[in-house]
């Protein structure tokens, strides 16, 4: 660097700085703000779990069957959503980033309607459909098959809920990485799978897990549309923020928030994660774009 | 480049004859069979359901708190974003991670929280409610918990815009006499607009349709602290579901327009980029 260019730049941030203290009064504004409406809340879950010390809250957690059974059945709802949701999204994001047909921008913009949804509004449909009143409600019950108030419905919801995730995560990716090296492929003599397996999946990997922890997320955390299609039977259709609401309903506020700080560490977990696949995601798009010779 | 790749690159048919499968099953048809419901209805019928007062109140108080919580959340997410970009202190990472955390907290702990915060003997309501602030089982509340469920996303529709802003732009007004504040206002102010409003529209769409963290705070008194979603589940536990069925077609059409309206906010900002 030649010493006119370090001093135009030291000349711009000069300019561009504010005075000190404009500066630290927004910064502890901004700080202010960010302790009060998010860190507060968190250490007040973890303090409002650990009232009664370590063994109650330990009790809250494993001794409740109900609290259990909850802890279960998200862990079986969840990965089944998530997993409908991968499907589709690997499915959509070739689909619209390899190829251009009619009515394309309408479909990327289809896939972002669940997210303009009200949750509530999504569990009624569904009512609708499957419930006893419903347009297959009886052809259900003659065959004896349950959906509503059952793991299907829970599942089918929970996949609305989160369905724009990650496709909406993959399209860009696969879009700044171009067909390129997928068409090198082919000509080379791959087949689609081959191709798929080997030089899609490699290249987006970072950017497919980024979609799968916020889907993820946010389908352990699902509130609206599972209340509506659980009928919320304790012990069989709460998942775990179901439970939250019922222990809170029934004034065993300790309870509650014990069951509240695991999904608060989950919460957590997934930020923490979120910020190293980040990294990995901005590079990997950088790399891909410095590769064809545009600017990152 | 769109035939050439149809040409030499496998799965077209395969991969859009599937999404566009499980979009009409999981999306597409589910939300139809909620129009198909609804105009099974007479208007009358229609009309009884989602024109009453209980409703009309519900309707007023979700689009008035989600209104508010918006704007309170475009002030607060330009000073977080300002202040995220434009200077250096220690532990910004952390503060910068921290604001996606409404994103990945689920809504029932929130809500949860909240409603337990600002009661009377609350850590935050013991100060509060001497005061007269009741900022639980209140309008109030709601406001609150849809501003913290919202306050990402105008945070995070400013900050790349801010961070992709010319500096050379600000040392002109700089050199032309322009006081900071003055170029603040005049300069980078109006090159924020679009992201302000998109980040805005982001909050207020998600606040129009939450549910889960305002069932725990807002105490569900009909008529005074009743949002429509919450009407909506209650018409439903009295197995009302035309009743039901009516509010929810309401609430899905202004969402509709709601998605409208973003996607042309984005498109605009993209233009105003480049």
């Amino acid at each position: 660097m030649n010493p006119d260019s370090q001093s135009t730049s030291a000349r711009q941030r000069r300019i561009r700085q504010d005075p000190w203290p404009v500066r630290w009064g927004l910064i502890l504004l901004a700080v202010a703000i960010v302790a009060l409406l998010i860190v507060v809340p968190v250490i007040n879950v973890f303090a409002g779990a650990l009232a009664h010390g370590l063994e109650t809250y330990w009790d809250n957690l494993v001794a409740d069957p109900a609290t259990r059974h909850a802890i279960l059945l998200t862990l079986s709802v969840v990965p089944a959503a998530v997993a409908l949701n991968l499907v589709f999204g690997v499915a959509a994001a070739w689909a619209i980033t390899r190829f251009h047909f009619p009515g394309r921008s309408l479909l990327v913009t289809l896939i972002d309607l669940p997210f303009a949804v009200s949750p509530v509004v999504a569990g009624l449909v569904f009512v609708l459909i499957f419930g006893l009143q419903g347009y297959l409600g009886p052809w259900l019950r003659e065959h004896d098959i349950k959906i509503l108030f059952a793991w299907p419905g829970l599942v089918l919801v929970t996949a609305f809920v989160t369905f724009p995730f990650i496709a909406r995560e993959l399209i860009p990716v696969m879009e700044a990485l171009g067909p390129d090296e997928e068409m090198a492929a082919v000509s080379l003599g791959a087949n689609g799978w081959q191709t798929f397996w080997r030089v899609t999946l490699p290249n987006v990997k970072w950017g497919l897990l980024y979609g799968i922890i916020l889907c993820n997320a946010r389908a352990m955390g699902e509130f609206g549309a599972v209340y509506v299609v659980s009928g919320r039977i304790t012990g069989q259709t709460d998942t775990i923020p179901l439970r939250v609401e019922k222990l809170f309903q029934e004034y065993n506020t300790p309870g509650s928030f014990a069951v509240a700080s695991v999904l608060t560490l989950l919460a957590l977990a997934t930020l923490g994660i979120k910020v190293a696949v980040e990294r990995k995601v901005h590079s990997s798009k950088a790399l891909a774009l410095a590769d064809r010779g545009d600017r990152p | 480049m769109s035939s050439a790749n149809r040409r030499v690159l496998p799965g077209f048919y395969l991969s859009l004859s599937y999404t566009l499968v499980y979009l009409s099953i999981l999306v597409l048809i589910p939300l139809a069979a909620c129009f198909t419901k609804a105009a099974s209805l007479s208007f009358d019928q229609f009309w009884s359901a989602v024109w009453t007062e209980r409703a009309r109140s519900a309707y007023a108080l979700t689009f008035g708190a989600s209104l508010l919580a918006a704007g309170i959340n475009v002030a607060l997410g330009l000073l977080i974003a300002w202040v995220l970009v434009r200077y250096e202190f220690p532990l910004k990472r952390l503060l910068d991670s921290l604001i996606d955390l409404p994103f990945a907290l689920p809504t029932a702990v929130a809500g949860l929280v909240y409603s337990s915060l600002y009661v009377r003997n609350g850590w935050l309501g013991q100060f509060l409610v001497p005061l007269g602030i009741e900022a639980a089982y209140s309008r109030l509340a709601i406001v609150l918990v849809l501003t913290f469920i919202g306050l990402p996303f105008v945070v995070r529709t400013v900050q790349p815009v801010l961070e992709e802003f010319d500096p050379e732009v600000e040392e002109a007004a700089a050199a032309l006499g322009a006081s900071r504040w003055e170029s603040f206002r005049k300069i980078v102010l109006p090159a924020l607009y679009p992201a302000l409003v998109t980040g805005f529209a982001l909050a207020f769409a998600r606040g129009l349709g939450e549910y889960g963290s305002v069932v725990f705070v807002s105490g569900n008194m009909p008529l005074k602290t009743e949002i429509a979603p919450v009407l909506v589940v209650a018409r439903l536990e009295e197995f009302a579901y035309a009743e039901a069925t009516a509010i929810a077609v309401v609430l899905l059409l202004i969402s509709f327009a709601m998605l409208i309206v973003i996607n042309f906010l984005e498109r605009w900002s993209r233009q105003y980029e480049s």
